[in-house]
């Protein structure tokens, strides 16, 4: 449940933080809609689209570092104390975040414009069906910020888990492609880098909902996370 | 001074409260200098303070916060019997020190105020010279040679962190030192008796950014061999210079707890809505 709390004395502090509430929300959607567009334009094999979504990243660098100087001035002006405090910090946190999600969408936008070139790989069901995961993760951390709601944030930071499964089908399946035939190789190893990327955004917003849930809190989520990246054990026996 | 000594480690074992454990992990000194145990404070028939009950920490520095009329002033008051002053004014309960309740009729309170000195908002030199205001409160508890005394005025104003200042100037008078330079005289008046335990009323209400920064490092120096209270009005000093913070509001103890935990994130809502400026 989000906290209720009265306005400030002052009320210009009041219009700041729901302006850099405002400012968070606004960059959140955008780093959604990239990561929307960019499977997209995967999918449908658009570079014209791809070519739009890495264009379009300049303006989530620009928000990062609009939200930052801003969050600088409320410190320095504002002396900020406990749930205020957090908050300024968790949307600092939040945007480098977010400019890490755009980076992703971008360099997958780009590689689906090479893709494009390719002969098509199989079915992309699974990047769309975790391109979704993703994105609803992602609406959702952002809500529980603009919102000051923990429980949601941990409902995220909890449900990263179907995306890696789904990240480990992805990973067996280009494997079995590369192995097949040697002339996948090219594509293969793209799509491979976008489920990572993918999956890497999935993490992000996992991020977002740590910072959010101690933004509201005030206590930190366990360090361990329900994890089911197998990956990077996929043709090798685990280290003992 | 070994006996004192003594006293002062057999006092620290006896009145040991239990680690407080933040959330953070941290801990504060678990030695308590003096407790505060159920007190009530009353202005005639006004109840001023209700039931507190704290501790403040051997040689830690606690803040205490909250709205105008909290109480915090008025605890202060207590600690070192300072109302006794005025006709009407009352505490019921324990203030404990070396096993001693300090509120107790019989206290001496001359031999109090050497232990628990204070230091006001405005600062407040006697209108005599430097030397003479350091000198004037050390005379009334000890019998000193002068030589004696010029160590102890050295001794006090080095410490106090102003002897580099006035040392070419002990027979001038007081008044025409600075605001700043005048509150440190006030402290190394303080200090000059020896004291365990040093009360701040707002210290560095009336003094300037710099001042402000010279005595807050100078609370600094000092806990390391006095256990300080500080009332402030400012957060951010608070929150710098204390190791334990106490908020009260409308004469009662909300909330203590380590300053770190305090100003990021108090456990009771009113602290919060108090210190992120929603009332106050």
């Amino acid at each position: 449940m989000p906290m209720e709390q009265p306005d400030h004395i002052v009320r210009s502090y009041d219009d700041q933080l729901r302006k850099l509430r405002d400012m968070v929300a606004r960059m959140g959607g955008l780093a959604e809609r990239q990561v929307h567009d960019a499977t997209i334009a995967m999918v449908r094999r658009d570079a014209a689209l791809a070519a739009e979504v890495v264009a379009r990243d300049a303006a989530l660098d620009q928000l990062e570092r609009e939200i930052e100087a801003f969050c600088i001035r409320i410190l320095a002006t504002r002396q900020p104390m406990a749930s205020d405090l957090r908050f300024i910090i968790a949307s600092m946190k939040v945007s480098h975040d977010l400019e890490r999600i755009g980076d992703y969408a971008r360099n997958g936008a780009k590689r689906s414009v090479v893709l494009a070139q390719q002969p098509p790989l199989g079915s992309l069901n699974g990047f769309q069906r975790m391109s979704v995961l993703v994105q609803e993760n992602l609406k959702l951390a952002i809500d529980a910020l603009v919102n000051d709601d923990a429980e949601a944030a941990q409902r995220v930071w909890a449900a990263d888990e179907p995306i890696d499964n789904v990240y480990n089908g992805i990973f067996r399946e280009m494997l079995t492609h590369m192995m097949e035939d040697p002339r996948n190789i090219t594509a293969a190893i793209h799509l491979l880098f976008i489920a990572k990327n993918l999956e890497r955004i999935g993490d992000h917003a996992t991020n977002i909902a740590e910072t959010v849930h101690y933004a509201v809190r005030g206590d930190s989520l366990p360090d361990e996370r329900p994890k089911a990246d197998a990956s990077a054990y996929a043709v090798v026996r685990p280290p003992e | 001074m070994s006996s004192a000594t003594d006293q002062h480690q057999a006092a620290r074992e006896a009145a040991s409260f239990g680690g407080m454990q933040a959330r953070s992990g941290a801990v504060i000194n678990t030695v308590s200098r003096i407790s505060v145990r159920n007190l009530d404070f009353y202005y005639g028939t006004n109840k001023a303070l209700k039931g507190i009950d704290l501790e403040l920490p051997d040689r830690q520095v606690t803040g205490m916060i909250g709205p105008s009329g909290c109480g915090k002033s008025t605890l202060l008051r207590v600690l070192n019997r300072m109302y006794s002053l005025y006709p009407g004014q009352r505490a019921e309960g324990e203030v404990l020190m070396d096993g001693r309740n300090l509120i107790a009729a019989d206290m001496d309170l001359n031999e109090l105020r050497s232990k628990v000195g204070m230091v006001f908002q405005k600062p407040t030199p006697f209108p005599m010279t430097i030397h003479e205001n350091i000198a004037f409160g050390v005379r009334l508890h000890e019998k000193l040679s002068k030589s004696q005394m010029d160590d102890r005025v050295e001794w006090a104003l080095s410490r106090a962190a102003i002897w580099d200042e006035v040392k070419d100037r002990l027979q001038t008078s007081a008044l025409g030192l600075s605001g700043g330079q005048q509150q440190r005289l006030c402290i190394a008046r303080t200090i000059a008796v020896r004291p365990e335990v040093i009360l701040f009323d707002e210290p560095t209400s009336a003094l300037d950014p710099i001042s402000t920064l010279k005595i807050e490092e100078l609370i600094d120096e000092l806990k390391r061999d006095f256990t300080i209270c500080i009332v402030t009005h400012n957060m951010q000093q608070a929150a710098r210079c204390a190791d334990q913070v106490a908020f009260f509001y409308l004469g009662e103890l909300v909330e203590v707890a380590p300053a770190a935990q305090m100003f990021t994130a108090p456990r009771e809502k009113r602290t919060q809505e108090y210190i992120t400026g929603r009332f106050g």
